[in-house]
């Protein structure tokens, strides 16, 4: 039987969850304004009930985001400072960017041109590390001009009104990065490419069997045997409803995270 | 050949009449027979008249004679002159020489209308009878008999086909149709009545420089305040440039102003000048939620004004440094001299008016390039190197293969077991 070994605390697989449903709730609600030249932004925003229902929905799922990040917050600080888990500052375990990352990536570069093997990744890869730190640098900064545009009866208070013009540049370009680089570059880079293809489920299970572990993070696995730490990840194999339920709602989220990208991506073109 | 028959008949049986004026009954008793016609050019042209139509008609006291005047004795001529209405009604026939329909008939034209192709003529009523062809409610569809004829308008080159169609879709049209309104505009209010002219003659009623003036006849106090506008003074100055009535609500189809897709759309309206302001209100929340169709948002009257649109340089305007806290207080209730300046067209490309969004869209912009660029050639290699090895493993023979990497072959090997 196939060991299987926990990559992901159901916490995290529920954070994740929230976080893809507020992140496509925002994007559906948020582009047709952007792309509003475009027949799909009309038909969008009447057929949510108008652009005050649309701001509604918008506002909700920013509060959701906003809650996803706060808690995430909570859980670092918790973990630093409750359990004094330094090792997620620094080192294999830590999300930060080290000189390893910057290795891999020159390393990966080759593999990709047939230049060398294939570099042995650790718990978290150097893309990985990126979509973390795009997504927390771009929920601080679409967050923050949101919510300056959002109260911007408050804020006019304290700043001058052009700042909601740059606000509102921002938020619209940020937004189109975030909604861009997760619709096409996180979803080949997690689902979509050869490897993985059509979907890794690991977001949806929390683990990986040891074959697929071995074969994507070798540092890793040989980390954790050395350690000792192994024995305590591993588990059972998902369960098939598990897996179903992974299928299910991660085919629904690309799918839905692409047509939005089309349609972007249609808007653009035209404009 | 029936017809000349009973002329030569009739001729006969009334030659006792002959010296006097000729009473409606006598010319009656032969055309007022049904199937009386003659030939003139190859056409049959009835010569039959309604006798109890002509009764009721305002000319029935002047009898027959009192327009076909050469008919005063029987037999008459077999060619009549025309009806000359000139006589009686001078100044309507000076008009209406001066008449794009005059002139048209002069130049022969047979679909152009004569003085009876509107008010009729044996069955001719005062304009205020009910009845009247050219009754106030009654106007419209006279002149759609010509002006709603899309075939007609081809042939004349009349330069709106379907004025009639348009017109009683327009507000005008449903206060007068629907509500039966006397004062609503009918054709006759702003074109005239019998000197019609054409919309490029300077003269004409609706020529651009006369527009204001014509709407003004019912809208007296809209002109007031256009007049003293910048649009107003522009188009009072002669600027051919500068918009009047008709360029925002149109001619023939004026809507309400309080109808959703109008509001929607005389913000496009007013890009059509104003092109360039029109491209930067769309870059703000206003412009994306009106482009959206969504109306209660600011549209270009809610800060500009409508008709009293003054320069910014004005200190009365609306958009005056003065008067600007005001006009977002419409709106933004808590508005203050901070909020207001925010700019409502700002420009990301004016270094010099919005330097703080300019230098953010070009770091956004590179921002937005690098990372897709970057991470685009990323993923095109890995795709690459990836489909390669893969196919390399399929030709492969399964002995020397590596373990299947991916996650969901394993669970799937292992549900067989």
């Amino acid at each position: 039987m196939t060991d299987y070994y926990f990559r992901f605390t159901l916490g995290q697989r529920l954070m994740h969850g929230l976080l893809a449903l507020s992140f496509l709730g925002l994007v559906a609600t948020g582009m047709p304004l952007r792309y509003h030249q475009a027949a799909w932004a009309v038909w969008l925003s009447h057929g949510l009930g108008g652009f005050r229902v649309m701001g509604f929905f918008h506002r909700t799922f920013a509060l959701l985001l906003t809650l996803c990040f706060l808690l995430h917050l909570g859980q670092v600080g918790y973990r630093l400072w409750g359990r004094r888990e330094k090792g997620i500052l620094w080192g294999p375990d830590s999300l930060v960017p080290r000189p390893k990352d910057f290795q891999d990536f020159v390393l990966h570069l080759k593999w990709f041109l047939g230049l060398g093997p294939k570099p042995a990744f650790d718990r978290f890869t150097y893309w990985e590390k990126f979509d973390y730190w795009a997504v927390f640098w771009g929920m601080v900064i679409i967050g923050t001009s949101g919510y300056v545009l959002w109260f911007h009866a408050v804020f006019s208070r304290i700043l001058p009104g052009w700042v909601f013009n740059v606000a509102l540049l921002i938020h619209g370009e940020e937004a189109l990065l975030a909604a861009g680089f997760i619709f096409t570059i996180h979803f080949f880079n997690t689902h979509l490419r050869p490897e993985k293809f059509p979907m890794d489920l690991v977001i949806f299970t929390g683990r990986v069997s040891e074959a697929e572990l071995r074969a994507e993070r070798p540092s890793q696995i040989d980390r954790l045997t050395s350690e000792g730490g192994l024995t305590s990840l591993k588990t059972d194999a998902p369960p098939l409803w598990m897996r179903n339920f992974g299928r299910i709602l991660g085919g629904l989220t690309v799918a839905i995270g692409l047509l939005l990208f089309f349609l972007i991506l249609l808007a653009v073109l035209r404009a | 050949m029936l017809g000349l028959l009973v002329l030569l008949l009739l001729w006969f049986s009334i030659q006792p009449l002959r010296a006097q004026p000729l009473a409606p009954e006598v010319c009656l008793s032969c055309h007022g027979v049904a199937g009386l016609d003659k030939a003139r050019d190859g056409k049959k042209i009835s010569l039959q008249v309604d006798g109890q139509a002509f009764a009721r008609s305002l000319h029935a006291p002047l009898g027959c004679g009192a327009c076909h005047s050469d008919a005063s004795a029987v037999p008459h001529p077999p060619e009549l002159k025309r009806v000359d209405c000139s006589a009686c009604h001078a100044q309507a026939a000076t008009d209406f020489s001066d008449s794009v329909h005059g002139k048209a008939r002069e130049n022969k034209d047979g679909d152009a209308p004569g003085c009876a192709g509107c008010h009729g003529s044996h069955d001719i009523l005062r304009v205020k009878d009910p009845s009247s062809k050219v009754y106030p409610l009654n106007l419209p569809r006279t002149c759609g008999s010509c002006h709603g004829d899309p075939d007609l308008a081809k042939r004349h080159r009349i330069p709106v086909a379907n004025a009639y169609q348009l017109y009683m879709d327009s507000i005008h049209g449903r206060a007068l149709t629907r509500s039966g309104l006397l004062v609503a505009a009918n054709c006759g209010s702003c074109h005239g009545a019998h000197r019609i002219l054409p919309a490029l003659d300077p003269n004409s009623s609706v020529h651009r420089s006369n527009v204001p003036a014509t709407c003004g006849q019912c809208h007296a106090g809209v002109v007031r305040t256009f007049s003293a506008g910048i649009h107003g003074k522009a188009a009072s100055d002669g600027n051919s440039k500068a918009p009047v009535c008709i360029n925002c609500h149109t001619a023939h189809e004026i809507r309400r102003v309080d109808m959703e897709d109008w509001k929607v759309e005389i913000v496009r309206e007013c890009g059509v000048c104003h092109a360039q302001s029109l491209r930067t209100y769309r870059d703000t929340f206003h412009g994306q939620v009106t482009s959206l169709g969504f109306t209660r948002i600011a549209r270009c009257s809610d800060c500009h004004g409508a008709h009293e649109i003054l320069p910014v340089s004005d200190p009365n305007s609306s958009v005056a440094p003065a008067r600007i806290v005001e006009t977002c207080r419409k709106c933004h209730p808590a508005a203050n001299a901070s909020f207001a300046k925010y700019d409502p067209h700002a420009e990301p490309a004016n270094r010099t008016r919005n330097p703080l969004l300019f230098y953010s869209s070009r770091f956004m912009s590179g921002l937005l390039a690098s990372v897709f660029v970057f991470f685009g050639l990323h993923t095109v290699l890995w795709a690459g190197r990836a489909l390669l090895l893969r196919r390399r493993k399929a030709a492969r023979s399964p002995e020397d293969r590596e373990p299947p990497p991916a996650g969901e072959s394993s669970p799937g090997e292992e549900e067989k077991q």
